[in-house]
C-alpha cells in the first residue's frame, strides 16, 4: 500500500475532526439530540409540529459554514469528478440506504462508534467496505 | 412562556452546532469528495486523512456521550434522546451497503452534500435533491410495507 504523502494532511483532519466532535457535544448536551445529518434530514418529512424548526436550523448551519468560512479565508479545493448523473444516482443510494440503516458517516460512524455500539460498528463497517468496493471497481475494473 | 424560550434555545443551539460541523468539514478536507474518495481507494495511492477525522471527532464524542448517559436530561432541560434499538438486521446491513455504494460513487455522503449545496456548488445541489428523493422513495416503501 502506498500513502499519498502529498495529500495527507493528518493534522488538518484531525483538527476538523475535533470540531466536529464539540459540534455533537453542542448538540446532546443542550439539544438531548444525536447529530446524525441523514436522521436529522430524514426526520423533517415527519412533519411533527415542534420538531421541525431545530433541524431546518441545524442543517441551516451546515449550508451556511462555507460561507462563513469565506468571511475569514478561501475555501480550500473542492473537486467532484463523478458526472451530474453519476452524482443523482449517488445521491438517490445515499437517501434509501442511510434512512434503512438509520444513519450515515455522522449517525453511525462518529456518534455510534462513540457511544460503542455494536449495531454502529457493523453498519460502519459495511458502508465503509462497499464504499472502498465500488471505488476500486469504478478505477481500477472499469478504468473510468 | 418558558417553553417558547426552550425552543428558541433548541433552534440556536441547533444552528450553531450544524455550522460547527460543517466548519470542521470543510477544514477536514472532508467537503472535497476528492479527497474521500482518495481515503476509499485502497488500492491506488492512499489517503488515510478520513480515519484521522474520525479518530478526532471519537476521540470528542467519547467523553460526551459518557457524560450524556450519566444524565437524564440536557442543559436546556430536555430528555437525552439516545437509539433505543440495537438490531442489527437485514434493514441495518442493506442499507448501510447501498449507501456504500452512493458514497463510493462520488465521494459525498449527506453532511459534505449539505456543506458543498450551501457553497453554491451545482453538483451539491443535485446531491441534495436526490438524497430528498432518495429518502422520500424509502417513506413510500416503508409505509406500503
Amino acid at each position: 500500500m502506498m500513502i499519498d504523502s502529498q495529500n495527507f494532511t493528518p493534522l488538518a483532519a484531525a483538527s476538523g475532526g475535533l470540531l466536529i466532535g464539540v459540534a455533537v457535544a453542542i448538540l446532546l448536551f443542550f439539544n438531548g439530540r444525536i447529530a446524525g445529518i441523514s436522521g436529522i434530514l430524514g426526520g423533517l418529512f415527519n412533519f411533527r409540529k415542534h420538531d421541525v424548526t431545530w433541524r431546518v436550523a441545524f442543517l441551516g448551519g451546515l449550508a451556511l459554514s462555507a460561507a462563513f468560512w469565506r468571511l475569514f479565508a478561501d475555501l480550500p479545493a473542492s473537486q467532484v469528478d463523478a458526472s451530474l448523473g453519476t452524482v443523482f444516482a449517488a445521491g438517490v443510494l445515499v437517501g434509501v440506504g442511510t434512512s434503512y440503516a438509520s444513519g450515515c458517516t455522522s449517525g453511525h460512524g462518529v456518534c455510534g462508534l462513540s457511544r460503542i455500539s455494536p449495531r454502529s460498528l457493523v453498519a460502519t463497517l459495511v458502508f465503509m467496505a462497499t464504499g472502498m468496493a465500488t471505488v476500486f471497481v469504478v478505477r481500477h475494473v472499469l478504468g473510468a | 412562556m418558558k417553553k417558547h424560550l426552550t425552543h428558541l434555545k433548541t433552534v440556536w443551539f441547533a444552528f450553531a452546532s450544524g455550522l460547527v460541523f460543517g466548519l470542521g468539514l470543510i477544514l477536514a478536507g472532508m467537503a472535497n469528495p476528492a479527497k474521500v474518495l482518495g481515503f476509499l481507494d485502497i488500492a491506488g495511492v492512499w489517503d488515510p486523512s478520513l480515519a484521522f477525522v474520525m479518530a478526532g471527532a471519537i476521540l470528542i464524542g467519547l467523553f460526551t456521550f459518557i457524560v450524556a448517559k450519566k444524565r437524564t436530561q440536557s442543559f436546556l432541560g430536555l430528555p437525552i434522546q439516545l437509539p433505543a434499538t440495537k438490531l442489527i438486521d437485514k434493514r441495518l446491513v442493506l442499507g448501510s451497503a447501498l449507501f456504500g455504494i452512493g458514497w463510493g460513487l462520488a465521494g459525498i455522503c449527506p453532511g459534505p452534500g449539505i456543506v458543498l449545496f450551501g457553497a453554491g456548488q451545482e453538483k451539491g445541489l443535485v446531491f441534495v435533491m436526490a438524497l430528498v428523493i432518495g429518502v422520500l422513495i424509502f417513506k413510500v416503501l416503508d409505509r406500503s410495507r
